[in-house]
């Protein structure tokens, strides 16, 4: 015990002769570089929880032979750790024509975009990397800016299939940027803010102040657009292996293979998942607030709320992808411009009417 | 009508969600998987798999050099080499067989008149080296000694079919 005291006094007379104005840098960072870990072990579990799913859905196991550190439980969990590990060791192959410079540069870009979009997401009432007036539209900007990840690797690699998902990619991210924006008009008349702490706070006082009720077709559209711009199945036409092997990372290996494909597309998805669960189903506001008693631990908001609701997300876009074939590419453009943008624009407009007539969430201002 | 039917039923995803209800449902069924270290299918006594030379009881060489089954032998997998032994016999000289053309068809098991090249049940095998696909003379009568029991007994079991 007094190794353990002694050491508490070592590290706070250490903390202590720091300058005070480095205090806050120091917290930050910390805050910073464990929320990136998280982010990056949940990429990990992710990636086994889909393998899981999309096996029992099939009627298979999913991988169960890996452990960890060998312990009779949880068999299979190790797995995803074992890929790292994996793809760390493994070379790394130039393609002798690729444009070496964009070649490397483009995992770093959809990695930087990634990571930094989890600066504004409020994980709970008080913890938020940056708390910044125009959350959204910086969210909406990173989410943009990772295009250039995918663009710049299949335009360096110089392979045409590489090209072709590339091109791809950039067309349906434009198409669908577009519904999601419009999606998210909705939420922002709701919530009358574009700081995302705010736009949960908007939604307090229950299940029925949540957007989710008054929003639901953009809830349907935010999602299925987020899926759209995640590349995932149904509409991962960008990787499509049937017609061109891997798209924009077919001649990426090793570890810019892991972080020019793998973890900006889950990390994506996690976020996407996340910002759903902020923008409709109220983030980390509790469901049961205003049906049990507010000193309940049922009734707090914490950020189990928000991470119950990501993982609910998270299973769905799962499962999407056990379940639909891949989209033909004309019928994600049609979907994407012909039919969620009209949609959008009807039910903003007949959000204006409910503003205009005080129904629902906006009576309070009448 | 039939119009309108159809746009609502695309709107509220029906079809989809009918899709969704099957895959979740399929979640909690039991798997198919066979757990395949620990479990295994059954297999035929005809099961084609490793080749194998084999010996009469008196550890005399069965193959004559006749050169059957290289002439069969659809992927020509088979090389052989003939000549005199020490005991005025045909013998193989060079008996190989590349395990990476061979197709595991069984020709030259029918083909040959003295039941010398047969093929075993034995399907877990590796290589760690080039070259080590060329089973050799050597190689193939090693792998019939020591698996004689499971091929006598294999051999037996389907002659009354055959």
């Amino acid at each position: 015990m007094t190794i353990i005291n002694s050491l508490i006094d070592r590290l706070s007379a250490l903390w202590a002769s720091i300058p005070e104005f480095l205090h806050a840098p120091i917290i930050k960072t910390a805050e910073i570089i464990g929320v990136m870990l998280v982010v990056v072990i949940s990429v990990a579990l992710l990636t086994y929880a889909e393998r899981k799913v999309i096996g029992w859905m099939q009627a298979r196991h999913g991988p169960n032979q890996i452990r960890i550190f060998g312990l009779p439980i949880l068999k299979g969990v190790a797995q995803p750790f074992a890929d790292v590990i994996k793809l760390l060791l493994k070379e790394v192959l130039l393609p002798s024509k690729a444009d070496k410079l964009l070649f490397l540069a483009a995992p770093m870009i959809a990695i930087v975009t990634a990571l930094t979009t989890w600066a504004v997401v409020p994980f709970s009432p008080d913890f938020v990397l940056a708390d910044v007036d125009a959350g959204l539209l910086y969210l909406l900007a990173m989410t943009s800016l990772g295009v250039y990840g995918v663009i710049i690797a299949g335009w360096a690699s110089n392979s045409k299939y590489a090209m072709l998902g590339a091109m791809r990619s950039a067309a349906q991210i434009v198409a669908y940027e577009i519904a999601m924006g419009f999606a998210l008009v909705g939420v922002l008349m709701a919530a009358g803010s574009l700081n995302l702490t705010d736009i949960v706070r908007a939604q307090s006082g229950g299940l029925l102040h949540w957007n989710l009720l008054w929003l639901f077709p953009l809830m349907i559209i935010y999602f299925i657009s987020g899926v759209a711009e995640t590349n995932r199945a149904p509409f991962d036409v960008v990787e499509g292996e049937s017609e061109i092997v891997a798209g924009f990372h077919v001649e990426y290996s090793g570890a810019t293979f892991a972080t020019v494909f793998a973890l900006p597309e889950y990390a994506n998805m996690i976020l996407i998942a996340m910002l759903t669960s902020v923008f409709f189903l109220g983030g980390w506001l509790s469901p049961f607030q205003g049906l049990v008693p507010a000193d309940w631990l049922l009734a707090q908001s914490s950020f189990l709320w928000l991470f119950v609701k990501t993982l609910w997300f998270l299973f769905v876009y799962l499962w999407i992808r056990a379940t639909f074939p891949r989209y033909r590419y004309d019928q994600i453009m049609r979907l994407g411009w012909k039919v969620f943008i009209p949609l959008t624009i009807v039910w903003i407009l007949v959000e204006c009417g409910m503003v205009a007539l005080r129904v629902g969430p906006w009576a309070q201002f009448g | 009508m039939t119009s309108v039917r159809s746009i609502a039923k695309t709107l509220f995803l029906g079809e989809l969600l009918q899709g969704l209800a099957v895959t979740f449902g399929y979640m909690w069924k039991p798997k198919f998987t066979v757990h395949y270290p620990q479990e295994k299918t059954p297999q035929s006594v005809r099961f084609r798999g490793l080749h194998a030379l084999r010996r009469y009881p008196n550890g005399e060489e069965r193959c004559i050099a006749c050169k059957l089954c290289e002439a069969v032998c659809p992927a020509l997998a088979i090389t052989i080499e003939s000549d005199v032994s020490a005991d005025g016999t045909r013998r193989t000289k060079r008996y190989d067989i590349d395990l990476f053309k061979c197709i595991f068809c069984g020709f030259c098991e029918e083909a040959c008149p003295v039941d010398a090249i047969v093929e075993t049940r034995i399907h877990e095998y590796h290589m760690e080296n080039r070259g080590e696909n060329i089973m050799s003379k050597d190689k193939l009568l090693a792998v019939g000694d020591r698996f004689d029991a499971m091929i006598t007994a294999d051999k037996t079991a389907d002659a009354p079919y055959r």
